[in-house]
């Protein structure tokens, strides 16, 4: 992607100014620039984004206790800052340049829907991106990206109109003429298609990605199946996340602009079908990055799909008994309230619980001293 | 004569620096062999620490289950008192806890008053995340006492881990009853 950038910037400058070194200065800076903006801002801008919320320890202790034990599994130095996305659609993403400075989000329809396994294969896989340092990565290279569209978007325009408009530099001699043309065609086919071919390359990036940190949560957790199942849930639900846009998409854990039966092989997604991430997961032997390029290349014939480097030989036994078992876990009714009780909380209502069952939610503007139980008549103190 | 003065000068820099660069990266993992391992001592202390409240808790409810209380608060008591013994010593006590717990939380499952309790509920689910942490961070432990003992004994780190006096690290293996046989449990 750097190399389509350097010949963008070259035709260019050899076109504008008949000078290929101005054309490069100009596309460097551009995404020099733009780099710096996306390095340090990129997290905040994407959180404030997805309007995502933070929230503390008391305010939904599972979900915090689930970070902590990734956190711990992943050797991570920081506790990462946990925010919630109060959308009924099923996601989550991570965020942060780098491991000491890293956040997770997830939606609320997501912490809804989980247990506490599949919650924590959803941790787990964000968790890893930041181990993985992935969202430097794919900032990085969607930044990359912008400026090739950029550079490509303003390059060919103001080449097809400065053309038609009788242009001033191939009457200037005949024989420079002819070569103008040459470098004007040329040029215009590679704006044309440089664009394209970046997003290729950065999907396919961002898809390697993925499988990496499905393999590194299988890992963590040592249970694929916790994933496995959180995917499935994912992979049945369609609903859009309504905060999402094209250019966060590769940091959500699943693809938030998807649509139902993609093909498997699509060469123009940021994310693996989530069948065949769920196959690969489900046909681990063990839990290491070697049993998942097994699993891999199972699935999906031909070479596995982990970095050679990071494949140690052998496998790592997974867990086979969950210790605490199902036992006083709550059931999705239970996640629905908690999880409601956090959102209200969260936009700063008062919670009051009558005796007679009903939950008085008083907004932060009452200003009243004591509030009517509307269905029983009893007051209480606000 | 001055080339060959110049060429020894070179590769003993070259080597210097190999030394420096291997030393370092050994130091690096075994302050994070520590490192770990006093992760493993918070999340123990933090069990330390619970296991009252929620016995506390429980005995209202649960009036038939007094030996399966006692013995969850003799294996702590046992357990803390082990906790400067060495590592095998420790974990084995440490397992003997895990394995009495995960048996007072399945009997948790006959008292239906005791699963309503809120505050039983926010410590039941305290020691269960704790316990999973316990695990996470002896993995992690093990996970990085292993990439330390290779580095320790596989050529050329070994050399200058022999020299400088690095010696391999001890693994913390729990064998837990429930880990090897799933527990039984009855929803009748």
């Amino acid at each position: 992607m750097g190399a389509l950038l350097i010949l963008i910037g070259y035709f260019l400058g050899l076109y504008f100014f008949d000078s290929a070194i101005v054309g490069l200065v100009i596309a460097i800076l551009v995404w020099a620039v733009l780099s710096l903006i996306g390095y340090f801002q990129s997290d905040s801008i994407l959180l404030r984004m997805s309007r995502a919320k933070k929230i503390k320890r008391d305010d939904h202790p599972r979900l915090y206790n689930v970070v902590e034990e990734m956190k711990i599994a992943s050797g991570l130095e920081k506790m990462p800052d946990i925010y919630i996305i109060d959308d009924p659609a099923l996601n989550a993403f991570a965020t942060g340049r780098d491991p000491k400075r890293a956040s997770v989000a997830i939606t609320s329809g997501l912490l809804q829907k989980l247990n506490r396994d599949e919650l924590q294969g959803v941790i787990a896989h964000e968790i890893s991106h930041v181990k993985n340092r992935d969202v430097l990565l794919m900032s990085m290279c969607s930044i990359l990206l912008g400026t090739i569209v950029i550079l490509a978007w303003y390059g060919s325009r103001i080449m097809i109109f400065g053309s038609m408009t009788g242009s001033r530099r191939s009457s200037s001699s005949g024989g420079g003429g002819q070569a103008q043309i040459i470098i004007l065609v040329v040029s215009l086919v590679f704006m044309i298609l440089a664009p394209i071919m970046a997003q290729l390359i950065y999907f396919a990036i961002s898809r390697k990605r993925e499988y990496l940190a499905d393999a590194s949560a299988a890992l963590y957790t040592r249970y694929p199946e916790g994933l496995a199942s959180a995917l499935k849930k994912l992979g049945t639900s369609t609903g859009q996340l309504k905060s999402a846009n094209k250019a966060t998409a590769p940091m959500y854990i699943v693809n938030p602009f998807r649509k139902k039966g993609m093909k498997a092989s699509d060469l123009s997604s940021t994310h693996p079908p989530i069948s065949e991430r769920i196959r690969i997961l489900r046909a681990m032997a063990g839990a290491s990055f070697n049993d998942y390029d097994q699993a891999y290349s199972k699935v999906h014939g031909g070479k596995g799909v982990m970095p050679a480097a990071s494949i140690a030989a052998g496998t790592v036994p997974l867990a086979t008994v969950k210790l605490e078992g199902g036992a006083g876990e709550p059931n999705e009714i239970q996640r629905a309230r908690e999880t409601s009780d956090v959102m209200w909380r969260l936009s700063n209502y008062n919670t009051i619980t009558c005796d007679c069952g009903a939950k008085l939610r008083v907004p932060p503007k009452f200003k009243e001293p004591v509030i009517k139980c509307p269905h029983c008549g009893r007051t209480h103190q606000v | 004569m001055n080339v060959a003065v110049y060429i020894i000068i070179g590769v003993v820099v070259v080597l210097l620096i190999i030394f420096l660069a291997i030393y370092n990266g050994l130091v690096r993992r075994r302050n994070q062999v520590k490192n770990s391992w006093a992760q493993i001592d918070v999340q123990l202390k933090r069990r330390y620490d619970l296991i009252p409240n929620l016995v506390e808790t429980a005995k209202g409810y649960m009036k038939h289950e007094r030996e399966t209380l006692e013995a969850v608060t003799n294996a702590r008591n046992l357990a803390q008192q082990l906790s400067s013994a060495g590592a095998g010593e420790r974990a084995k006590a440490e397992g003997e806890l895990s394995s009495v717990l995960s048996r007072l939380l399945a009997v948790v499952e006959n008292y239906p008053d005791l699963k309503a309790n809120q505050n039983f509920l926010a410590l039941q689910e305290e020691l269960a995340s704790t316990e999973n942490k316990i695990s996470f961070s002896r993995q992690f432990y093990n996970d990085s006492v292993l990439k330390y003992n290779n580095q320790t004994q596989m050529f050329p780190s070994n050399i200058v881990a022999s020299m400088t006096g690095f010696k391999a690290s001890e693994f913390f293996e729990v064998t837990l009853a429930a880990e090897r046989e799933a527990p039984k449990v009855s929803f009748t």
